[in-house]
């Protein structure tokens, strides 16, 4: 990690803490997130992980702690807010209208213009066609047919969309909430193979997941998390799944690094 | 519905027999019209005259007009039944302030402006205090109604200035001033929707809010305006009917709501939210008006005309609700 501390990490998280009346959720939270590194952020029910990662994308508002971007200072007042200082979440349920393509998704509420007879403002869909295409293709997703609803197209495909959105717009930091739980076999694959050519474009992603299978296969360091706190923080090659179940659960001292 | 449910697991066939029940139904409102005109025009020899058409198009403006305006409500997934009050509400308060001596140009705007408040009413009933669409404007309805009736004592006022028998009665080119109205206020209602960033807006509020709104989309203020121009567009349908009859009626319009929700639906818009489009709409109530005005000329009875449309109004929720059914 010698090398690391010398960079600016991209997300850094202070003393991050937030309770719900008497039960303090996440107490005290430390986390660093790396330009280009994957990191998951595992732990068992209840450990705290979702709160945690809803004060970094913006939902909760941190009760105490300190959120740096780049080294500045960050207070999020909203998902949007989050969004637009270039933190993007990828939710379990995806926040993609479904009635729209993907083309249409990748740019709504950012749509460019072009002037129309002369005197008319119109949204230019050649051109959200053409740069949805592109940025597809960046990825290497595979989308038949970009005007085809979201409705009509597999859960991997969506979450190629969610992810192509947020590559576009310049993510800085890219959450996923559980990317693969709600996927066949094959469209893990295929998300968790996203998830690496993201890193190859220095995309930091930090992922949770349950599936520890998952987070061995793209993670390059692990952070877990038990009742709200940082118990662990391992990276990937040195350590095996039985630990981090023994970590998770809490069944032994804790070796801090 | 939830994505739990979908991923990988979707069926192939599924997706392809929604997509192509999707692209039917989509076709189907201009297969049916077209049907509807040769099955006519066979057995009236008088339907397919340009005065008949002329007379169609023009009975179809009112409907089709508050319509369009109710496209725009139902994409979000709502619905505005009080536009037959606020047509005859708006067209009333104009007679009586142009009684009063009000000029015809200012009386045109006090039936836009009537029109936009109630429906900047309802907006705001339904997004600041979180009302359900279906009842708040069932209770505009039942106000607008009673306030028509109060304002005019329940006398219906006759006697215009030529302006609005010009609006309701005259023709330029040979096409009914009405009909011109209603293809303008369509045009710039396609392009609102289709080619603006209000309407990717309004189809996004209507298919999942929650995106809409980490979008970036003012998803409060598109849902207020989708019934502000609903109201605008029911107060010009009222000039245009009280133009027409030269006299503004305190039970006028009534039931109209019904008629327009139909020609959306029709039209190929869910009444879920999130699906719709002018052209649909616009076929929607040619469709309505070309069925009665069919039955008419076959001299069919008024009460079997009823029914009828009826019939027609339940196929075509019928079939949104499957297309609902294969699409989840």
């Amino acid at each position: 990690m010698a090398e690391q501390t010398k960079r600016e990490p991209t997300l850094r998280v202070a003393g991050l803490t937030k309770r719900f009346g008497g039960l303090t959720a996440v107490d005290h939270m430390d986390m660093n997130v790396y330009a280009g590194e994957v990191v998951g952020l595992i732990g068992d029910n209840g450990a705290g992980k979702s709160t945690l990662i809803k004060m970094i994308s913006g939902v909760y508002r941190p009760d105490d702690g300190k959120i740096f971007l780049d080294g500045e200072e960050t207070t999020f007042v909203s998902p949007l807010e989050a969004r637009r200082l270039g933190v993007e979440t990828i939710y379990q349920d995806l926040a993609l209208c479904e009635n729209l393509d993907a083309s249409v998704n990748i740019f709504l509420g950012r749509e460019p213009m072009r002037r129309s007879l002369g005197f008319l403002k119109a949204v230019d869909r050649k051109l959200m066609l053409t740069e949805s295409q592109s940025v597809l293709d960046r990825l290497d997703i595979h989308i038949p047919n970009l005007r085809k609803p979201i409705r009509e197209m597999s859960g991997g495909q969506r979450q190629a969309v969610a992810i192509a959105r947020a590559v576009y717009w310049n993510a800085r930091l890219m959450i996923m909430d559980e990317p693969t739980a709600a996927l066949g076999v094959p469209e893990q694959r295929k998300v968790l193979h996203l998830v690496n050519t993201l890193r190859e474009q220095n995309v930091p992603v930090l992922i949770i997941s349950h599936n520890l299978q998952d987070v061995f296969a793209v993670a390059d360091r692990v952070v877990i998390m038990r009742r709200g706190n940082k118990v662990g923080e391992r990276r990937i090659e040195e350590t095996s799944i039985d630990e981090l179940v023994t970590l998770m659960v809490g069944g032994e001292l804790v070796r801090e690094e | 519905m939830t994505l739990d449910e979908q991923s990988a697991t979707l069926p192939k066939h599924r997706a392809f027999s929604g997509a192509v029940g999707e692209t039917m139904r989509r076709g189907s409102v201009l297969i049916a019209f077209i049907a509807l005109c040769i099955v006519f025009s066979l057995l009236s020899p008088r339907f397919l005259t340009v005065s008949n058409w002329l007379n169609v198009l023009l009975q179809t403006a009112t409907i089709g007009i508050v319509a369009i305006g109710q496209t725009f409500v139902i994409i979000t997934a709502g619905i505005d039944l009080s536009v037959g009050s606020v047509v005859a509400l708006s067209g009333m308060v104009a007679a009586v302030s142009m009684r009063a001596g009000a000029p015809a140009p200012v009386g045109i705007l006090v039936a836009l402006g009537v029109g936009s408040l109630v429906g900047l009413f309802n907006g705001f009933s339904v997004t600041y205090l979180k009302m359900t669409p279906f009842i708040v404007t069932l209770a505009t309805l039942a106000m607008g109604r009673g306030l028509t009736l109060a304002v005019s004592s329940g006398q219906t006022i006759f006697g215009f200035p030529d302006a609005f028998n010009f609006i309701g009665g005259e023709s330029i080119a040979g096409i009914p001033v009405p009909v011109i109205i209603l293809l303008l206020a369509f045009l710039a209602a396609y392009f609102i929707l289709s080619r603006t960033v209000f309407g990717h807006g309004v189809y996004s509020v209507g298919g999942n809010r929650e995106a809409a709104r980490l979008a970036g989309i003012p998803t409060v203020r598109v849902e207020l305006l989708v019934y502000v121009i609903s109201g605008l567009l029911a107060g010009l349908a009222g000039i245009i009917l009280m133009g027409r009859l030269d006299a503004a009626l305190p039970t006028s319009a009534t039931g109209l709501e019904l008629n327009a929700i139909a020609a959306v639906v029709i039209g190929g818009a869910s009444l879920f939210g999130g699906k719709g489009t002018m052209l649909g709409t616009l076929l929607g109530a040619l469709t309505i008006g070309v069925l009665a005005n069919g039955l008419n000329l076959l001299n069919v009875s008024p009460f079997w005309t009823q029914f009828i449309q009826g019939a027609v109004i339940f196929v075509a929720v019928l079939s949104d609700s499957l297309s609902q059914r294969t699409a989840e």
